[in-house]
């Protein structure tokens, strides 16, 4: 028996250590920290297979490294390749490094975020370029990976004599880049970046060169909070989260913290682990508590079970999340009547949006010659992208420490919302709710913090 | 069980012993007093909430039995611990999953016979994708013991454990390549759909999109098939065990296998033929498992697998009746520490409970002690 015993103990642990340790497919959980592709509801199909969209006008030829060495940087040299036509090529070129992950592990994120700068660049560019300088795009592959981006940031920097960044998609690869780029006085520019640390450097205070496009992800628990408020009239809220999950963590805890100031009463918050199939113990507490929302931040597999557990057990309040819920994946059924934050959604209404899903179409195209639908990552690089350019002009000079300042104090209406920066050069900018109804997602609302 | 006796009795005459056993006791029972203390006072604050909580709790009890028994049985006649056996629970609900979301096998009858009441089409339907799937995990549990236990029957014990295990890994790992089932959750497509029930004076429908009334306890149609299933399976069993000819085999060969031998009996064909029985449940639960809770992944298997194996070493290993009570209490100790303690703690007293029963007592509460023939 004594053996049995061992035996048994030493099985268990062993098992037990496996189901820990093995790798739980996190499902496609912001592998990167980068809003995932908006699942365009219009046309499901046209998921663009981005690889191969924008070959047929990719304009400004990218990688166009000037070989002659050490030229100063406003070299008069003039743009070749395919630059639109009517430029009064005055002042010379402005060069705009664009890091994007072309390859590596997700190809699909820099795609979209390469088309949705160059469109901004192209755009600009008709117009009659930035204080009289034609803009000249760098694409470099920096693949969502330390290394490989920091050697495309050193090149572009010391090479290609780029002084503005817009990239990298990646956290990870973000936050080298930006110590490069902060130590050279080179502006960059993270379209998607969530990690604090991109912008903020170890001294708490932000890094004087680096801004990022999207909000960060507690931003989203206080824009959730304030539509449950003010477009949901809820008064109560039950919170489900996952203790172990920093991403859900955060959501929630902002997301308590801004609905119970603005005067909402958090009736009940549970936990449980990312592998729990089983919710009837907290639903049955839901369904006690009565709340008029339950806030659950995580990603579509849990929503996936806990919001039809919910449904069976005649639960009706509607579950409200973050951009986690963004995936092709998501049980539209069960979710419906739910509502997530966002980046973007294609289908939202504000002029510049619509403008910008028109261009982005007749740009782009994709492996079925239709239009092709931009989605978070390209809304946001085109945003960066733009909020750059416009830095500079307000700048009147292509100098980063006058761009600066002039980044800092912008209001800028992008097509993902209005964007000011804060303190730490995080945008203060509006979210996008999006509403799962009759098996689609659609886009609900437009909330400013 | 000898031994563990031999090793009780000198320690009732050593004092440092008899002191720490004393100690042991005394906080078993102060746990005790406190479960039942907590219990008490949040039946007398909210009886509605308690009931729903041990609702759960019966429902995951019933799918924790199907699996136990086969755990149970296994183990009674080759005293094998079948790891494997979790994840034969999670391909039984891949093969349902992909009977109906791939092929339709749940809408057959209404293909073929279009008059059909729709009751009973569903019906059909539905019976037709679990037989299907406990056909498949029969299939698959006879080809593991075929290549992983049967050439190692003669080994040590320890070796067709860490086979086991083995075959348990493999299980998962191959299922999470990304052509077999691929690594991902996947939202289970259910054959028939849910009806939920709430009880307030009487039982009433509840309609979708609309809150039951305060106050109300609801169920659904899912736990009354597992309960049903689970029971069935369990009169099969005893009625299978104790009446047939294939049972006193079993019997036989679990009391004493060279001497079964002697007396006619294929030894393999029994142990293959109690592989597949528990296996078919196995693939049984899965689908119920699958259903009840719409999300499956390849490692679905690992922690249910791990708690009804615990259930059965609580209700003694080796006992049919032991496997299906000790599933029950697990059930309910899981979704009532996720109730009352909180969700993250459920499996930590899952295995706080195997280790306790371990300490006292060792062979579970249908448990005999282990004779002198060991």
């Amino acid at each position: 028996m004594r053996t049995f015993k061992i035996v048994v103990l030493l099985a268990l642990v062993v098992m037990l250590l496996s189901a820990c340790a093995a790798p739980t497919p996190t499902p496609a959980p912001k592998p990167t920290e980068a809003p995932k592709p908006t699942t365009a509801p219009a046309q499901p199909t046209a998921a663009p297979k981005p690889t191969d969209a924008p070959k047929p006008t990719e304009a400004p030829k990218p990688t166009v490294a000037p070989t002659k060495a050490a030229e100063p940087t406003k070299a008069p040299e003039p743009t070749k390749a395919a630059a639109p036509t009517s430029a009064p090529a005055a002042g010379g070129t402005l060069k705009i490094a664009i890091l994007a992950p072309l390859s590596g592990p997700v190809p699909t994120f820099g795609v979209m975020t390469r088309d949705g700068a160059l469109l901004a660049i192209e755009e600009w560019n008709a117009k009659g370029g930035v204080n009289g300088m034609k803009i000249q795009a760098v694409v470099e592959d920096s693949q969502c990976t330390p290394d490989p981006a920091v050697n495309a940031a050193n090149k572009v920097i010391d090479q290609d004599k780029v002084k503005f960044i817009i990239g990298e998609v990646c956290s990870k690869a973000s936050i080298p880049v930006s110590e490069i780029a902060n130590a050279k006085k080179i502006i960059q520019i993270s379209p998607t970046s969530t990690n604090t640390d991109v912008t903020v450097g170890k001294d708490g205070k932000a890094k004087d060169y680096i801004f990022r496009a999207c909000f960060i992800d507690p931003f989203q628990g206080q824009v959730g909070a304030k539509f449950a408020t003010e477009n949901l009239k809820a008064k109560t809220a039950f919170i489900m989260l996952d203790q172990a999950n920093d991403y859900v963590k955060g959501l929630a805890e902002e997301f308590e913290k801004a609905f119970v100031k603005s005067g909402g009463k958090v009736v009940g918050k549970e936990n449980y682990t990312a592998k729990d199939t089983d919710f009837s113990a907290i639903l049955a507490k839901v369904a006690a508590a009565k709340p008029d929302v339950i806030y659950l931040p995580d990603y579509y597999n849990i929503v996936n079970l806990a919001a039809k557990q919910a449904k069976e057990k005649g639960i009706t309040a509607p579950f409200l999340g973050g951009d986690g819920w963004d995936s092709s994946d998501l049980d539209l059924k069960a979710a419906d009547g739910g509502f997530f934050t966002n980046h973007y959604s294609p289908d939202s209404t504000a002029p510049e949006a619509v403008a910008f899903l028109k261009n982005f179409g007749a740009k782009y195209k994709d492996a079925k010659g239709n239009a092709a639908v931009p989605d978070a990552l390209a809304a946001l690089a085109y945003d960066a992208t733009n909020l750059m350019l416009t830095a500079i002009k307000d700048a009147g000079s292509d100098d980063t420490t006058k761009v600066k300042p002039a980044l800092e104090k912008i209001s800028f209406q992008g097509v993902s919302g209005k964007i000011t920066f804060d303190a730490l050069h995080n945008p203060v900018k509006s979210a996008t709710i999006l509403q799962v109804k009759g098996g689609k997602v659609s886009f609900a609302a437009q909330v400013a913090p | 069980m000898q031994k563990a006796n031999a090793a009780q009795q000198p320690s009732s005459n050593r004092r440092p012993g008899a002191r720490l056993a004393w100690i042991g006791q005394g906080f078993l029972l102060l746990l005790a007093i406190m479960v039942v203390i907590i219990l008490g006072r949040n039946l007398i604050d909210n009886p509605e909430l308690f009931i729903q909580i041990i609702i759960s709790g019966l429902q995951l009890g019933f799918v924790y039995a199907l699996i136990a028994l086969g755990y149970t049985m296994v183990y009674g006649i080759v005293k094998l611990i079948n790891f494997a056996h979790g994840d034969v629970f999670m391909v039984g609900a891949f093969v349902s999953y992909y009977a109906v979301a791939r092929f339709q096998l749940h809408v057959w009858p209404s293909a073929f016979f279009p008059d059909l009441d729709p009751l009973v089409t569903v019906t059909l339907g539905s019976l037709s994708v679990i037989l299907l799937s406990m056909i498949t995990c029969a299939a698959l549990a006879i080809t593991i013991e075929r290549v992983a236990y049967k050439p190692l029957r003669d080994a040590p014990r320890i070796a067709a454990l860490i086979t086991a295990i083995g075959v348990s890994f493999f299980l998962e790992f191959f299922g999470a390549l990304s052509f077999v089932f691929s690594p991902r959750f996947i939202p289970y497509q259910r054959p028939f759909d849910v009806v939920t029930w709430y009880i307030k004076d009487g039982i009433y429908l509840v309609e979708p999109g609309k809150a039951p009334p305060a106050g109300s306890i609801t169920f659904s149609n899912i736990l009354l098939i597992i309960a049903v299933a689970s029971i069935l399976v369990q009169v099969f069993l005893q009625f299978l065990v104790r009446k047939t000819k294939i049972g006193k085999a079993m019997r036989a060969v679990a009391f004493d296998k060279p001497t079964a031998r002697l007396m006619g009996i294929n030894v393999d064909a029994i142990i293959t033929t109690t592989f597949a029985i528990g296996a078919a449940f196995a693939g049984l639960g899965g689908v119920l498992y699958a259903i009840a809770y719409s999300s499956i992944w390849s490692q679905l298997g690992i922690l249910p697998g791990l708690k009804a194996f615990v259930a059965a070493v609580l209700g003694g290993i080796g006992s049919i009746p032991g496997a299906f009570i000790g599933a029950l209490i697990m059930g309910q100790a899981e979704s009532l520490t996720a109730g009352y303690i909180s969700t993250p703690m459920r499996d930590a007293i899952a295995f706080t409970i195997l280790i306790l029963v371990l300490l006292v007592r060792p062979t579970g509460i249908f448990g005999e002690p282990e004779k002198e023939k060991a």
